[in-house]
């Protein structure tokens, strides 16, 4: 497996991976705030954020219909929607993307569900390695505590339940939570993941996420050639409209 | 010997594998019923066939059940509303298959072989293969996903001439599916050229698969009564273990 820069793709991909709670999708969505303020062509996917394919997992995830081989499945199916689609063609035309949770989300989650590792990675063959990926490291503990603190409401796929781990959606949610870190830990090495400690203040993550991309990414070559033009008339006065409308 | 009428074959277990990596957690020898697939282009036959073969099994004592693509409970509708904005790109249709596929088998295919049915499956993991082969997809990254299948008892493959096909579908249904004709290929903007291509790749496909998976071609031109006296036949040495 290669990544996209060494299969000659003109764009960059990176990734961020960590636990519900690690604080990835933050430290991801300031990281695009950034870039977007430095005139850089960016683009970000999420997992499981599909049009296609999102109500047939959301229906196979609150109706409980989902086994460990469908779960992967339809993840893949996500995955290769938005791949083929959008990451592969904004790619070759020299985006920056960010993606929040990648193939390893699945590598880590499908394998502790019992899905054959050989068998999930084979699936994903199709897709080439992030340029950059940060795994977002806590101790299981705050992460834990991070989703844990409200006392939500634990979505059965979520906590894990379908593995028949406890009763209780809290203590189920913790031990599939711990599995997966140890999942991530033994990837670590394999696919060069770039480890940031998430324990620290988010200002402080942010500063080393900004300083290691401007240091492994030429930036200058991502800028758009000219601001990008103003949005269409129509767009405007629609805009104007809704703010004329009195407030009730 | 005299053969009684009311004797009721009941079938003997088999060897059962997986194709690959399989179920976690499925026990292949409790899985008792058979697997009986029939696969063939549309206007094949197929879906007569299986009619004809459940009516003739049902008769005989057993009880049947029938699975057949896009059916699940968890993708058939989106599925369905993917193909119609013609949208999906080929890994992407691949997957959403492979997902419904793997949602019957778990849900119906695995529960009903362990209750002793026979299954007749209107196509199973073969089409779905030819037609991702046809779209340029590697067969070794195919097997990997269908690894997940329990190899049927036997499979099928009702084999009709393309020019032959082209004419039952439009005295069927007066036009040719978008799909089924291979549209998305871009083979040709002529729908009929296309159809009759695309077909003909699909049944060289077949042709590859056959090579690994073995399946019994069965000459699909003749009359329905032929087809399905051949077929019975073969069952029936299937279903005494022969």
């Amino acid at each position: 497996m290669k990544t996209f820069a060494e299969l000659n793709f003109p764009g960059r991909l990176i990734a961020v991976e960590g636990l519900d709670g690690s604080g990835k999708s933050t430290q991801i969505y300031l990281l695009k705030r950034w870039l977007e303020a430095e005139g850089i062509r960016v683009y970000f996917s999420e997992w499981n954020s599909s049009e296609l394919v999102k109500s047939a997992t959301s229906k196979g995830k609150k109706r409980e219909l989902l086994t460990p081989t469908t779960f992967s499945l339809i993840h893949a199916t996500d995955f290769a929607d938005r791949y083929e689609r959008h990451l592969l063609p904004l790619l070759r035309t020299g985006y920056i993307v960010l993606c929040d949770r990648y193939i390893f989300t699945a590598f880590g989650r499908d394998v502790v569900r019992g899905c054959p590792p050989a068998w999930v990675r084979g699936i994903y063959n199709f897709a080439a390695l992030p340029d950059l990926t940060f795994f977002f490291k806590a101790d299981l503990e705050v992460s834990l505590n991070r989703i844990l603190e409200g006392r939500p409401k634990l979505k059965f796929f979520e906590a894990g339940m379908d593995l028949r781990l406890s009763s209780d959606p809290y203590e189920s949610f913790r031990v599939f939570q711990g599995r997966i870190l140890e999942q991530y830990l033994a990837m670590s090495t394999e696919f060069n993941f770039i480890v940031i400690d998430a324990n620290q203040r988010v200002e402080a993550q942010q500063a080393v996420v900004r300083q290691l991309v401007s240091q492994r990414i030429d930036l200058a070559r991502f800028k758009r050639q000219k601001p990008l033009p103003p949005p269409p008339v129509r767009w405007n006065k629609k805009a104007v409209e809704i703010e004329d409308e009195p407030a009730e | 010997m005299k053969k009684n009428r009311n004797h009721i074959v009941v079938p003997r277990p088999g060897e059962r594998r997986f194709y690959g990596h399989g179920i976690p957690g499925v026990h292949l020898d409790e899985l008792v019923g058979k697997l009986i697939v029939v696969e063939g282009a549309d206007g094949s036959g197929r879906s007569t066939q299986i009619a004809r073969l459940v009516e003739w099994l049902e008769t005989s004592g057993h009880a049947t059940v029938q699975v057949g693509l896009k059916r699940s409970t968890l993708v058939s509708e989106e599925l369905e509303r993917a193909q119609e904005g013609n949208i999906l790109s080929r890994t992407t249709l691949s997957l959403f298959y492979a997902t419904d596929f793997a949602d019957q088998l778990e849900n119906i295919i695995l529960p009903a072989l362990k209750a002793g049915f026979i299954v007749l499956a209107d196509r199973y993991i073969y089409t779905l293969m030819a037609r991702d082969m046809v779209r340029g997809m590697d067969e070794a990254w195919l097997k990997n996903l269908y690894g997940v299948a329990v190899e049927p008892d036997a499979v099928f493959y009702l084999a009709v001439e393309a020019e032959e096909l082209v004419q039952r579908n439009l005295s069927k249904n007066a036009s040719l599916d978008y799909w089924e004709s291979g549209m998305d290929l871009g083979l040709s903007r002529d729908m009929f050229d296309s159809f009759v291509q695309y077909q003909t790749a699909m049944q060289a496909a077949f042709r590859q698969l056959q090579k690994t998976y073995g399946f019994t071609i069965v000459d699909g031109n003749r009359s329905v009564e032929a087809v399905t006296e051949e077929l019975r036949k073969k069952i029936s040495a299937v279903l005494s273990g022969k």
